[in-house]
């Protein structure tokens, strides 16, 4: 363990997991922190998803969205992966001294926008203003609260033959927001950023049978993919040639020396179901806008237990392990 | 060109000697690790990372250096994302872990950023760390020249500019050196051209031949080596001509020989190598970082367990280290071949393959 933190810690792969288990969960675990999902299932009457993130992304306007509207549909899709429906979230500003009061507006009309989108409203907040050089323009928390209707989601249920489907294109947010902080072009770029809940709550109708559901943001579909099979007995097997990545995302990754597979997304979930229900899952992402480009990218496999496995167009097989540490600047 | 299938299946067919092939460039390295091309071709073959990973072959007293120099109050050191977690002599100690600790280290994507970095912050000191060989140091030459022009007094260039030829002819001389042909660097061939590689037929008798990137690429190259030492003839061939002149760019060359002079310098495995690296020529001398803030390169400050030079010498396999995978992981490295983007052990370890 380092004896402070570096930015690898913040990047949502192994250093981060590393910090999680071994100073967080020691002094605060419970079963509802325990088990580690983008949002805690609480106990009660009527169940309850919980769920908070924090946006410190730079620049704070990128081709296809900016700081509000991720701080919207970050929390929003934490709360569907959990099979929650969003009801309300909380809101807190953390603001540099000398931000513009125009530039905090825009990024409030954007949050909004996407709030209203979403169908979720912000009710309660907090501002707070640090001295000029102690912040980088603005930082923003969101936290949510979902009712929960389709209970039970979890890597845990996952089961040999069980299909991996994506809801599309990968790396499109991450190669966006790092092609934008090198001030290069940024040609037909988009972050993907946009709330996945009235997805997902079609797929987890149609088909009762899916696992588990997540959206890989930091750390990308490798890191995630990763999570549904650490420690288990089965592992997954993902085909290049299925998995979509766009031509410009593939270039901008090729210039930045970056993975597609381990770069941010903020409008894809990843869902595992078994394989009688692959063919209902694909139809219903594509019947959304959003999920047009959905494919099923891999199988879970009793071969190589605990591992992601990448079959190359070659034909060769290839361990994807978790992001190990990101020199990425500031993503979400 | 022929497919994948087809390159490998000529290969198969070539005479079934067993031989060590040598990659110097660390895209090459890469690309033959992402594609899976070792475990695709025939025992016989065994293809070597030489040293060719840019960040690799600095030496941990430089990184040490390097590491100070970023300490200095009125200084960013402006550097591209390879170096900024490679340690120094002490494991852990790196320019990331500097900048948790206060250091000004900015990220850019080439030394034209630097300079523009410079323009933007007239209180700082920018000093653009320039790593690589002949394919970046046209480039960077040419922000040096930028910045004298234009009067950017702020900029200065740490250099670890190195040419590919001496450090080929000092691996050559290493002893145990054991390998029977060269497939060369593409990106320099570029610019240096791909008969600046006839030393090695006419002067020790190896195969080279320059490739480029793709897997197809890569195993035309590997075909060409075994088909020269198949046939007794070595020679250099170029099989990048869709990128690599015979003669390289002489406009690129011009531009490193206007500001750049060779000079003796420290190789991480080799050791001091005359004329391998570039330093800025004595009209530059305001812009050459190593002048301007007095630097020395000390011996290391610490014992490093970390058995890079080896690797990248080609004398020990990524996975036959001792530390590989236990305690130098690309979280924790040891080296910089763990956790440079280009390094031939973050190579193994990203792309371990399996059935």
């Amino acid at each position: 363990m380092d004896d402070i933190i570096t930015l690898d810690y913040g990047s949502g792969g192994k250093k981060t997991s590393r910090l999680i288990e071994n100073s967080i969960l020691p002094r605060l675990n419970n079963p509802a922190l325990g088990e580690l999902g983008d949002g805690a299932i609480l106990p009660g009457a009527e169940r309850l998803v919980f769920s908070t993130d924090s946006f410190v992304v730079s620049p704070l306007f990128f081709p296809g969205g900016d700081i509000g509207k991720l701080a919207v549909c970050g929390t929003v899709n934490d709360i569907a992966m959990c099979g929650g429906e969003p009801l309300y979230l909380s809101c807190a500003l953390i603001m540099e001294e000398g931000l513009p009061m125009e530039t905090l507006e825009r990024v409030l009309d954007s949050l909004r926008d996407a709030c209203r989108a979403a169908g979720v409203q912000v009710v309660t907040g907090d501002t707070k203003v640090v001295e000029r050089g102690r912040g980088d323009q603005l930082y923003i928390n969101t936290a949510g609260i979902g009712r929960l209707r389709f209970p039970g989601l979890s890597p845990k249920n996952i089961r040999e033959g069980d299909r991996v489907l994506v809801s599309g294109s990968l790396g499109d947010h991450g190669a966006t927001v790092m092609l934008a902080r090198s001030g290069m072009a940024q040609g037909e770029l988009r972050s993907d950023c946009a709330p996945l809940h009235r997805m997902a709550a079609a797929l987890l109708e149609r088909c009762p049978g899916v696992r588990v559901l997540r959206d890989p943001t930091r750390g990308g579909a490798a890191t995630t993919l990763n999570e549904f099979v650490e420690g288990a007995e089965l592992g997954i097997e993902l085909e290049e040639a299925a998995v979509p990545v766009r031509p410009a995302v593939h270039a901008a990754c090729e210039l930045l020396g970056l993975d597609p597979l381990y770069c941010a997304n903020e409008g894809k979930l990843l869902a595992v179901v078994p394989p009688e229900e692959a063919e209902a899952a694909l139809e219903t992402l594509h019947s959304f806008p959003e999920g047009a480009e959905a494919a099923l990218i891999g199988t879970v496999t009793a071969k190589n237990p605990g591992r992601l496995v990448l079959r190359t167009r070659l034909g060769g097989g290839r361990v994807l392990q978790k992001l190990a540490g990101a020199q990425l600047p500031r993503i979400c | 060109m022929p497919s994948a299938e087809e390159l490998l299946k000529a290969i198969r067919e070539l005479p079934p000697m067993p031989v060590n092939l040598m990659e110097v460039c660390g895209t090459h390295t890469m690309s033959i690790a992402r594609s899976g091309i070792k475990s695709l071709l025939p025992e016989n073959v065994r293809l070597l990372s030489g040293p060719g990973c840019p960040v690799c072959v600095t030496p941990a007293e430089v990184i040490d250096a390097i590491l100070d120099l970023a300490m200095e109050k009125e200084i960013t050191v402006a550097t591209y994302g390879d170096l900024l977690r490679v340690p120094g002599s002490r494991p852990g100690d790196s320019l990331q872990r500097r900048r948790a600790l206060g250091a000004r280290v900015e990220m850019v994507y080439s030394p034209v950023d630097a300079v523009e970095l410079a323009r933007q912050s007239p209180e700082q000191q920018i000093v653009f760390l320039g790593a690589g060989f002949e394919t970046t140091a046209p480039g960077t030459a040419a922000a040096v020249l930028t910045a004298a022009e234009e009067g950017v007094r702020n900029f200065s260039l740490f250099s670890m500019l190195k040419t590919v030829e001496p450090a080929l002819r000092a691996l050559i001389r290493l002893e145990g050196f054991n390998v029977q042909g060269f497939l060369c660097p593409g990106h320099v061939a570029t610019v240096i051209g791909a008969e600046a590689f006839r030393f090695l037929p006419e002067e020790y008798g190896l195969p080279a031949v320059v490739g480029g990137f793709e897997a197809e690429d890569i195993l035309l190259a590997v075909y060409l080596l075994l088909k020269q030492l198949a046939e007794g003839q070595p020679r250099v061939q170029n099989a990048y001509p869709r990128a690599v002149a015979p003669a390289g760019n002489p406009l690129a060359r011009a531009m490193m020989e206007h500001c750049l002079e060779p000079r003796a310098d420290l190789w991480r495995g080799l050791g001091r190598i005359e004329n391998s690296g570039l330093k800025l020529r004595e009209e530059l001398k305001d812009f050459d970082a190593e002048r301007k803030f007095g630097v020395q390169i000390k011996p290391p400050a610490a014992q490093s367990p970390c058995r890079c030079g080896e690797v990248i010498t080609g004398r020990l396999s990524p996975k036959g280290c001792p530390l590989f995978g236990g305690r130098c992981t690309p979280e924790d490295p040891m080296g910089p071949c763990m956790v440079s983007s280009e390094g031939a052990c973050a190579a193994a370890y990203k792309y371990e393959t399996v059935e």
